[in-house]
């Protein structure tokens, strides 16, 4: 199954995918950052609203790789975890992510980036360091939007991140609970 | 032969955005550094416009001191004090230094024309300058 995913991802990002410059895309998220910080001044309020930014792109991304890649339903979490970081991860950034240091009950895994394109070119000032910016915070969100539409309610945060000195970025995935089917309110 | 070096990093409103001492110091006249650099300035803008090249060679002297220029497209200058003249190796540090403001630049954090601080930037022009100067 492995292998399958792997090789899902890469057919899509070859042949379904249209593509832009990496730099455009790299200057925009950027300056959407520097522009939050300006705007917020608080450090953990750009966190938060990056991560709610993540949330809406996450919700409607996630019927975008599924309209590309056609896959079927996971077999459990652990290949929910797999799918993100082939495929998910692969169609869109182009990078695929480790999965490790699943816990013991198998209900939270992290992802470990190697390079991650949205870092490029940037340096955080020592203030953002020190106040705990996650430069990259919009990831966590988009990967939480995306599992709650496949409900599952995660919580998804920043363990590591480069621009802060660590060697490597690191999201840890948390399954809170599986969502049921809720039945709309009736008209009655 | 003392091998010091002064390099500065003028901004477009004349201000500087990053200075250094390379190579061996010497005590009396740290501060004669930024005035003559300062003074310097008029004789760039005169000689930016005589040539097409960035680099403009050595545009003033000061008693003992060479004053070089290289002006970026965004009339950003990067001067340099030296003592003896060396113009191929100073033409390599410029550009070197060129790309690593181009690579600040590129920082979504950086405003423009604002000074640099980063210890990483201060590193790699030390590192250059050993490469290129001393």
């Amino acid at each position: 199954m492995e292998k399958q995913y792997k090789t899902i991802g890469e057919e899509a990002w070859k042949n379904n995918t249209e593509k832009i410059n990496a730099e455009l895309f790299i200057f925009t998220y950027g300056s959407l950052v520097v522009q939050l910080v300006k705007d917020y001044e608080d450090y953990t309020a750009v966190n938060k609203q990056l991560d709610k930014m993540g949330y809406n792109i996450g919700v409607r991304l996630v019927d975008d790789m599924m309209a590309r890649t056609s896959l079927e339903r996971c077999s459990g979490f652990s290949a929910t975890a797999e799918v993100i970081a082939k495929i998910g991860f692969k169609l869109f950034l182009n990078v695929v992510p480790t999965v490790t240091n699943w816990s013991a009950d198998a209900k939270e895994f992290s992802l470990i980036l190697d390079d991650n394109p949205l870092n490029d070119f940037c340096e955080l000032p020592p203030k953002a360091v020190t106040d705990g910016l996650w430069y990259s915070n919009v990831l966590c969100g988009v990967i939480r939007g995306a599992l709650e539409m496949m409900q599952m309610q995660t919580e998804v945060v920043y363990v590591r991140d480069v621009l802060r000195g660590d060697d490597v970025s690191e999201i840890r995935v948390k399954l809170v609970r599986m969502l049921d089917e809720e039945v709309p309110a009736s008209d009655d | 032969m003392s091998s010091t070096y002064y390099f500065a990093i003028v901004g477009t409103n004349d201000s500087p955005l990053y200075e250094t001492e390379l190579g061996v110091q010497r005590d009396e006249s740290k501060y004669l550094n930024q005035f003559i650099v300062h003074a310097a300035l008029d004789l760039v803008d005169d000689a930016q416009f005589m040539s097409n090249a960035c680099y403009l060679k050595t545009v003033d002297k000061y008693n003992d001191w060479n004053v070089s220029a290289y002006v970026t497209p965004s009339n950003v200058r990067l001067l340099l004090l030296h003592e003896v003249k060396a113009d191929d190796a100073i033409k390599l540090f410029f550009t070197d230094c060129h790309e690593l403001y181009l690579k600040t630049l590129l920082n979504p954090f950086y405003e423009p024309n604002s000074p640099i601080q980063s210890q990483a930037f201060d590193a790699k022009v030390n590192t250059l300058a050993k490469r290129h100067l001393l």
